[in-house]
């Protein structure tokens, strides 16, 4: 008789342990097969499909359609916008997290909603509302005309539009974190003689800049790419209010399918690049 | 730098946190702000270090009032609970900070910033974890890091809110100890708040008891302990035995030395080591106080009785004695024992 416990081999404990957790094989390769076959159909054929026609005529006809004029004129307003919105909604982002997380005050849990509201109605509706504020039969169309100002229909109208939209993008990224973190650095910063601004530069900010600079790429990406209530304030007026999204709605609809193409194949390379930038903003604040 | 508070007040809505608080701390002391949670010891010291704004009274540093300063004019240096280190700084830029910071004309040279940066981790004994970044370090490590950073501005004034409170037991000993020797090196004027009433004592050298926002008892631990004020501080400041003497059946207690002579209030607290033992030596009902358990606390037993009511309800009561004294008794559990009290607190 051997009455001498074996040594449990701890890694064939472990081995045991996971086997539990594991469940049949077919069902392993079912599932990662369905994810794989799902993201073939509905984002890599479409992605190639956008790259194969922008260059189904060649490359040259994808360099024509790109400096069209109109294409060209598209490209510059959606950089404008970008431009204009993504600065104003970082400050405005940082602005809010900031009121959200440190201090008390009443109607704070309504702010935070409101917040959120780009995010939860149509964009389309979010166009409207700008109308109807600022269009000619809007609330203050009368007053806009007699003083000569143009916002619907107009760039003015673009950027208001977008930044309404792309408002949540950097607030929600911070208000989170901010949270989590409490405000105890920053009194701590505070008692041994730094300024508020100090403090906001030299500790709240170090503190944030990696959900802070995701914000942004979302914020940018959205900005770029938005298509609904820009359509609805816009009026597609060629070479002048088109932002790049329109630009491949109008080009499809004239039957332009590389111009179409062309333009929603720098989209596709923009949300590319941002994806590739979230991630290594991602791996970079794991492996900090 | 000696410290004046007077009819300090702090409400948050329509809770009470400090009510008319009047205090002085002498230059050089090293105060412990002791009471259970929620009675306002932490909102106290942060309204000393302008973290918070008092809704009454004022704030007097070395005779000036500063009740209008802002935090970072009041020279006072911080330490918190979870040691709020700059963790994307390493250790040294978090001593460093506070001297970085300082205007341009009072900023010394970074020469002079890097020779007092070492210094002050050497004092804490940490220099060896300079580069570190603060989530590589111990609690215990980060806390002498908040400390040497707190010290780094020559603050006129130690606030350390539960500066022992996220630390583990053993940790917690040496750096009460290690506080204790480097308050009496520096002697700056240092307030700690603890609901460690141990802490307290074996700290500080003043004392300071609040609770719902009044302060209930100051002064040195050994005074506190000998003289409680009152009922509350005498409770939370070592064990004490409670008797209510209005209550019937409490005969026994004039035979246990508590005469009506002495009296001066309705309810005696009595001290565990001032309450003496013997074995009893009378049959049948009159010993009946039984000794039910015992416990050792280092040198010290700790010997729970039980007094039988006439009523049929039982009360524990705790008595100490040194070790040898307990084993020279020769007691054992369900002994029947006589009582003789030598001391007791009266309250009303």
């Amino acid at each position: 008789m051997n009455a001498i416990a074996q040594p449990i081999n701890p890694a064939r404990l472990v081995a045991r342990q996971q086997k539990v957790l594991q469940d049949a094989d077919w069902v392993r390769w079912g599932l990662v097969a369905i994810a794989v076959g799902f993201i073939t159909l509905f984002i890599c054929v479409p992605l190639g499909l956008v790259i194969f026609q922008a260059f189904s005529k060649g490359i040259a006809a994808y360099w024509s359609a790109l400096s069209q004029p109109d294409t060209l004129s598209a490209i510059k307003l959606t950089l404008l916008t970008a431009l204009v919105t993504v600065p104003l909604n970082t400050v405005f982002g940082v602005a809010a997290a900031w009121a959200i997380t440190r201090f008390e005050f009443k109607g704070k849990s309504l702010l935070t909603t409101l917040i959120d509201l780009p995010f939860s109605v149509s964009p389309v509706i979010s166009g409207l509302i700008f109308v109807l504020l600022f269009g000619a039969q809007g609330w203050f169309g009368e007053w806009l005309s007699a003083h000569d100002v143009k916002i619907i229909f107009a760039v003015p109208g673009i950027i208001l539009a977008t930044l309404f939209i792309t408002f949540p993008f950097v607030a929600r990224q911070l208000i989170p974190l901010m949270q989590e973190m409490g405000n105890q650095e920053e009194e701590a910063a505070l008692s041994l003689g730094a300024s508020g601004w100090r403090t906001f530069w030299s500790v709240t900010i170090p503190n944030i800049k990696w959900a802070l600079l995701y914000g942004v790429l979302l914020c940018n990406a959205r900005a770029m790419g938005e298509f609904g209530a820009v359509s609805v304030v816009s009026g597609h007026i060629r070479g002048l209010t088109n932002t790049l999204p329109l630009h491949v709605e109008v080009s499809y609809n004239d039957y332009d399918v590389v111009g179409a193409f062309a333009g929603a194949s720098i989209l596709a390379g923009l949300a590319i690049v941002t994806l590739i930038l979230k991630t290594a903003l991602e791996w970079r604040q794991a492996n900090r | 730098m000696s410290i004046l508070l007077s009819n300090i007040s702090k409400k948050f809505g329509t809770f009470t946190a400090l009510d008319n608080i009047n205090l002085e701390i002498p230059e050089g002391e090293l105060v412990a702000l002791l009471g259970p949670s929620g009675c306002g010891k932490t909102t106290l010291l942060r309204i000393i270090a302008g973290l918070e704004s008092a809704d009454q009274g004022r704030v007097l540093l070395s005779g000036q009032d500063r009740t209008d300063h802002d935090v970072s004019q009041r020279g006072i240096g911080f330490v918190f609970q979870h040691y709020a280190l700059f963790r994307h700084m390493t250790v040294f830029e978090n001593v460093a900070f506070g001297l970085r910071v300082k205007p341009r004309s009072e900023r010394p040279g970074e020469a002079v910033i890097r020779k007092k940066v070492h210094d002050l981790l050497n004092l804490v004994q940490l220099d060896w974890l300079h580069d570190r970044y603060p989530d590589q370090l111990s609690g215990g490590q980060r806390q002498r890091i908040a400390l040497a950073r707190a010290l780094a501005v020559e603050p006129s004034v130690l606030l350390l809110d539960e500066p022992f409170g996220a630390l583990d037991a053993s940790v917690r000993k040496d750096l009460r100890q290690w506080l204790r020797n480097l308050h009496h090196d520096l002697n700056v004027t240092s307030i700690f708040v603890t609901h460690d009433q141990e802490e307290a004592m074996e700290v500080a050298s003043q004392v300071v008891v609040l609770n719902h926002g009044q302060i209930e008892q100051q002064g040195a631990p050994g005074d506190i302990y000998d003289n409680p004020a009152n009922a509350f501080v005498s409770r939370f400041i070592g064990q004490t035995n409670v008797f209510y003497l209005e209550e019937q059946d409490v005969d026994w207690l004039q035979t246990a030395g508590l005469s009506n002579a002495q009296r001066q209030g309705k309810v005696a607290h009595v001290r565990p080591h001032d309450i003496i033992i013997e074995k009893s030596l009378a049959d049948g009902d009159d010993g009946f106080v039984t000794l039910k358990d015992w416990q050792h606390l280092g040198s010290l037993i700790r010997i729970e009785l039980v007094k039988n009511g006439s009523n049929g309800g039982t009360a524990s009561i705790y008595a100490e004695m040194p070790n040898d004294q307990f084993r020279r008794l020769h007691l054992s559990r369900g002994d029947k024992v006589d009582l003789r009290i030598r001391h007791a607190h009266w309250f009303h």
